[in-house]
């Protein structure tokens, strides 16, 4: 069996300008935050970011590598909103479209399930129709006749998520109590990449946690890199919680200009050990705060 | 405000939780999904009295079996069913869920905001996002709980519907109404419904201590005012006894409405 072990310098490099790329996660939880550092490194602009958004949709934003955000939200979880999103959507720098989050569930399975659309009632009636005006409505063809929705297939190019554990092979693992909507965006993709906390030899996720925790099976996967802390500064239970003192400073930078150069130079335009060494010492000056 | 039974003069934070109690009486066996402080705490007394077969979530991918205070650790947590947001999806779309959110905006008609204020395409003040509000309105019973009534939250029109109001809903057509009920907005000062001919807001009941003139001044549109508006209940000693001493007892809804 292929050993799909490649690096993240490797998956964001299948990235090309004008992509539509989904990243798993929720809110900030468990967000592919090592593919997230390593596209800002990458250049890769013009993006479409489809999300539950997090501060990967933050980050994006700020480094003004988003053409088109697709979410229902974006938050911090612990902070309500994100800074950085909001400057883009008010200073009209992102396209944006606005989704319900079940028609964004339902956009995703569509996608994993190679059909057009799938029908719901979730739009109708909102401005998320006028918001986004492609949108259409189809009419049932028995004999109810209901006109629903027809959530378009949300179809992406490359997909990353962050798993507890995976193996060699690209089976992935969640020990957390959520799965989110992983599968759905590696299913959803062309090109499917999963990072880990940890990678360990086929048959040994079991050691890990029960069969179920094994979510992502390897038809859903391209390539898997190990990348311990790959999810900070966002929440990996149970690994680890959410750097809620290095959230803040992430808040912090959106201040203006400067402050967001600043957090840049030191956090951003440095290779991953050097942003857990910067995010280790910015933890000292914090007396709070740990990257694992 | 009306002296209290037995710990001191009855709040308003208080007669604000038992008002958001009050939105899930007699749902039975439903999902409750209280967004915000007061709402959390109406739910759970909910549970603790009047709605012991309501559902509630440990705001992770859990179900709770216990009713704990909201600031109890994971380890008080009794668990009793998984529920991982893509779960709760099926919830949603089955209809066994009755949801009070959080409104930047509401109108006359029950639709809701908290996705951006101003022009949508560039907004003075992008917010959360939709989140689920246009699913959830349209496929359960929705509540609202606003803890600043003011002419920026009850407005005559909101600048994004996201959860569907009675107007929206209908010009929508069959699909739209099927399953939409706006049950209650609770805000700091009273209860409102829309239990009118054209499902126009109403005045159904002020907080103690609350004038009409006040409400009216505050909303930016016209409600519907009942030539006899009674007053929100007050709790009982049981549900004081409970708010204070088992589910809130850091007194977390002052901070949401002060006493």
């Amino acid at each position: 069996m292929t050993d799909k072990r490649t690096t993240v310098e490797d998956m964001v490099a299948e990235v090309a300008d004008g992509m539509t790329v989904g990243i798993g996660g929720w809110g900030s939880r468990r967000k592919p935050m090592a593919v997230v550092r390593a596209l800002l490194r990458s250049g890769a602009r013009d993006l479409t970011v489809v999300a539950y958004g997090g501060p990967d949709v933050g980050l994006l934003c700020a480094a003004g590598r988003v053409r088109k955000a697709v979410y229902a939200f974006v938050t911090l979880d612990s902070i309500a909103l994100d800074p950085h999103f909001r400057r883009a959507r008010q200073a009209g720098a992102i396209e944006a479209a606005e989704l319900d989050e079940g028609m964004f569930y339902l956009g995703l399975l569509a996608a994993a399930q190679r059909v057009p659309f799938l029908p719901t009632r979730a739009g109708l009636g909102s401005d998320v129709l006028r918001c986004n005006p492609g949108l259409a409505t189809v009419r049932s063809p028995y004999g109810d006749g209901e006109e629903l929705v027809a959530m378009p297939a949300l179809d992406l190019d490359v997909a990353f998520v962050h798993c507890n554990r995976a193996d060699t092979h690209g089976n992935g693992q969640l020990l957390g109590p959520d799965p989110f909507f992983d599968e759905l965006f590696l299913g959803a993709a062309r090109r499917r990449f999963v990072t880990a906390e940890k990678v360990v030899e086929p048959g040994r996720l079991l050691d890990e946690g029960p069969i179920q925790t094994i979510t992502v099976s390897r038809l859903m996967t391209d390539g898997v890199a190990e990348v311990p802390g790959g999810a900070h500064f966002t929440s990996c239970a149970p690994d680890y919680g959410r750097d809620e003192a290095f959230q803040r400073r992430y808040v912090a930078a959106a201040a203006d200009d400067d402050t967001w150069a600043a957090f840049e130079a030191r956090f951003v335009q440095v290779d991953e050990a050097g942003y857990r060494a910067a995010v280790a010492e910015a933890a000292d000056d914090d007396g709070a705060g740990t990257v694992r | 405000m009306t002296a209290g039974p037995s710990a001191g003069a009855v709040t308003r934070a208080e007669v604000c939780a038992v008002a958001c109690a009050e939105a899930w009486r007699g749902d039975g066996e439903i999902m409750a999904s209280p967004f915000g402080t007061i709402p959390a705490i109406g739910a759970r007394l909910a549970r603790c009295t009047f709605a012991p077969d309501l559902v509630l979530t440990d705001g992770e991918a859990a179900l709770m079996a216990n009713t704990p205070a909201l600031t109890a650790g994971r380890d008080e947590l009794v668990l009793e069913a998984w529920m991982p947001y893509r779960r709760v999806f099926d919830v949603v779309w089955s209809g066994r869920r009755h949801i009070m959110m959080m409104a930047s905006q509401v109108d006359r008609f029950g639709n809701q905001n908290l996705s951006a204020i101003g022009d949508w395409a560039r907004p003075k003040a992008q917010l959360i996002g939709v989140r689920g509000a246009p699913g959830n309105s349209l496929n359960h019973i929705t509540s609202y709980w606003v803890p600043a009534h003011s002419t920026r939250s009850f407005v005559e029109h909101v600048d994004v519907v996201c959860g569907v109001g009675y107007d929206r809903a209908a010009a929508a057509g069959p699909a739209a109404t099927r399953f939409h009920e706006v049950r209650v907005v609770v805000s700091n000062l009273g209860v409102f419904d829309f239990a009118t001919p054209d499902h126009a807001m109403r005045v159904r009941s002020l907080h103690p201590g609350v004038g009409l003139d006040e409400v009216v001044a505050a909303t930016g549109f016209t409600l519907v005012v009942p030539d006899d508006v009674p007053e929100t209940r007050l709790p009982t000693p049981e549900e004081l006894a409970l708010v204070r001493d088992v589910l809130d007892p850091t007194a977390s809804r002052d901070r949401e409405v002060a006493p």
